[in-house]
């Protein structure tokens, strides 16, 4: 039997030598530093989320109608009447939420370890622009229920391009199809939810994957391993990733999928953060919910976009300091100055600066779920003004300060000695 | 470098043309797909404009009409309302309607044709919310100072009953005014005036 195995692999790679060629080169021969740790789980994590996603997305499109009359019907007949299709949809909308604890993680791995830093930028720019197309998937994927929070999420999002001088009222014309969100928004969303996006999606995955095996991965002490090699040009340091990563990688998946599995079991709306409560209800384009909040993973930056107030007349400032939030990321790679790259190495002032961003992250993102009354006015001393909105502006401040004072703190920061060889705690 | 190394440079000229126009060609056939994306004829046809027939509005009474899907109030002021837009001047960002949200007959402290008669498009500036009425006598929601108008439920921005935006609310300006003309003592029409069709 082996040895028919054997032929039969012989008879694959006399005729097509690539398979073998980019198993090893992917794989049983790339070496990866042996010193990964916990936070190293996300990415293979990330790229299993896809995977539940796409598959549970397809049977969900046998059932679903993107029509504005029958999506959401077509969404509680899958939820009563399809054979299992709770638990399908349930599975897709907890991978959202899972999709983007997971990929904020990975992201938060690199800046621990610096692994944005050269020679990796465009590792790290091609996960920037998963991140993005992620962004967009989930906003497109949100309307498709059709109830009152997909249909004015998607108002206040598309609306958002009003604020654009000049075009911005055809911008979003042009994004709607029509005056107001309607059947058109909602079949043209789907064609971008389930083809236009999802392609783009796993075409940035494998360029993600291509520009990392050429320079290779980073580790927790960002140093190369390629700087050391055996005499048979193997990093010392160096592990194949499979068998010794695959295997580490399933311990995380079993973990991830015991979670994963009792959310989509016991907490399935996730205390209202991964299914919201007003989405139970139709949308009706004539009536505002009392209260419009985004899915957990865009408050922090619907704080900010909250937090800045009109100028000029218009909301644009606001708009583009949401977006620049998220696309400061980009430029991670150049405003970082540290001649290390690795927190391990790092002085205080990155330690203190990056708490501090996380702290501002998180609380930019409870703030951006509540209303802007939630805590309260201040005295006439600060002008009445709201406690939330001085809360999001002062830490919305604090978001941008982790970024524009990065050259000045990471080069003045105070480094400990790099090690040659990678160490194991 | 002998001749026959040499490149002939003018073949590539050939190349040039040829990748422009091709460029050209690709670029021309992303039109349509585009274009697909605009208001098809038939959603242009749903947004035509709506008649209402406001014999019946009684004086402060406010009903709801539905063009291109979104909320247009028909509102039939009171003397008493009229006035208290008057004492908003002051707490409103654009008592004069400076920046143009409505047609060039609007432009004017009661923002309408006729100083009872209100066309306002109950969509909030902000983004996009529908403001829900809230009467002078509702001071124990809105504060003492309050004289009546519109509040957005999403953000807390407030409206005077003039649609003029309030100040220090997240909405940057008054609500919009469409274009609207009376074809009648109790006839108006919403989307439409003599200028033509918005």
């Amino acid at each position: 039997m082996a040895s028919r195995m054997t032929a039969l692999w012989d008879w694959i790679d006399s005729r097509m030598p690539t398979l073998g060629e980019e198993y090893r080169k992917h794989l049983s021969e790339y070496y990866a530093p042996k010193n990964f740790n916990f936070w190293y789980y996300f990415g293979s994590l990330a790229l299993l989320v896809l995977v539940i996603q796409i598959v549970s997305g397809i049977f969900l499109t046998m059932n679903y109608k993107p029509d504005a009359a029958l999506a959401f019907g077509s969404v509680e007949y899958i939820m009563r009447d399809v054979s299992g299709g709770w638990i399908i949809r349930y599975i897709h909308s907890t991978g959202a939420s899972a999709f983007f604890i997971v990929v904020y993680l990975h992201m938060f791995r690199g800046l621990l370890y610096g692994s944005h830093r050269q020679p990796r930028e465009l590792v790290w720019i091609f996960g920037m622009l998963i991140y993005l197309s992620l962004m967009a998937e989930a906003f497109f994927g949100y309307l498709l229920p059709w109830g009152q929070m997909s249909y004015w999420g998607a108002q206040v999002i598309v609306n958002l391009f009003n604020a654009i001088p000049f075009i911005g009222p055809d911008v979003s014309l042009w994004i709607r199809g029509d005056y107001v969100v309607s059947d058109a928004t909602l079949n043209r969303f789907f064609a971008f939810h389930v083809i236009a996006i999802p392609l783009v999606l796993l075409a940035l995955v494998v360029v993600h994957l291509l520009a990392l095996h050429d320079v290779g991965s980073n580790n927790p002490d960002g140093i190369e391993i390629k700087k050391k090699k055996d005499a048979n040009g193997r990093p010392l340091d160096g592990i194949p990733f499979h068998p010794y990563y695959t295997v580490k990688d399933i311990v995380g998946v079993v973990v991830f999928l015991a979670i994963f599995a009792f959310v989509v079991f016991f907490v399935p709306n996730g205390g209202g953060h991964f299914l919201e409560s007003n989405n139970f209800l139709p949308a009706n384009p004539l009536q505002t919910p009392p209260e419009i909040a985004p899915v957990w993973y865009f408050t922090p930056y619907y704080s900010i976009l909250r937090a800045v107030p009109p100028m000029f007349d218009s909301q644009f400032p606001g708009v583009l300091a949401m977006g620049g939030a998220v696309l400061i990321f980009f430029f991670l790679p150049w405003l970082d100055r540290s001649p290390v790259k690795s927190i391990r190495y790092r002085g205080p002032l990155f330690k203190i600066a990056l708490t501090v961003f996380v702290v501002s992250f998180f609380v930019l993102g409870y703030l951006g779920t509540v209303p802007t009354n939630a805590w309260g006015q201040f005295g006439p001393w600060l002008g009445n003004a709201q406690r939330c909105t001085v809360i999001a502006r002062i830490f919305g401040a604090l978001y941008f300060l982790f970024f524009f004072l990065m050259p000045w703190y990471t080069a003045r920061d105070k480094t400990k000695p790099v090690p040659e060889r990678v160490t194991m705690h | 470098m002998s001749d026959k190394e040499k490149i002939d440079k003018t073949r590539r000229n050939l190349l040039v043309a040829t990748s422009v126009a091709g460029g050209a060609a690709t670029v021309g056939a992303a039109v349509p797909f585009v274009a697909s994306m605009w208001p098809s004829e038939r959603a242009k046809a749903a947004g035509a404009p709506v008649d209402v027939d406001i014999s019946r509005l009684r004086p402060g009474e406010l009903r709801t009409y539905a063009w291109r899907r979104q909320p247009v109030w028909v509102f039939r002021r009171t003397p008493d309302m009229l006035q208290d837009i008057k004492k908003d001047d002051g707490v409103v960002s654009d008592p004069t309607s400076e920046v143009l949200h409505q047609p060039a007959y609007a432009k004017n402290e009661y923002r309408s044709r006729t100083p009872e008669l209100a066309v306002i498009i109950g969509v909030c500036t902000h983004l996009g919310c529908t403001p829900i009425e809230k009467p002078a006598s509702d001071k124990a929601d809105m504060g003492a100072a309050w004289n009546g108008g519109f509040y957005c439920p999403c953000h807390g921005s407030m409206y005077d009953f003039a649609g003029r935006v309030y100040k220090g609310v997240p909405a940057p300006t008054n609500l919009w005014i469409p274009r609207y003309m009376h074809l009648s003592d109790n006839k108006i029409v919403i989307g439409k005036d003599e200028q033509g069709e918005a």
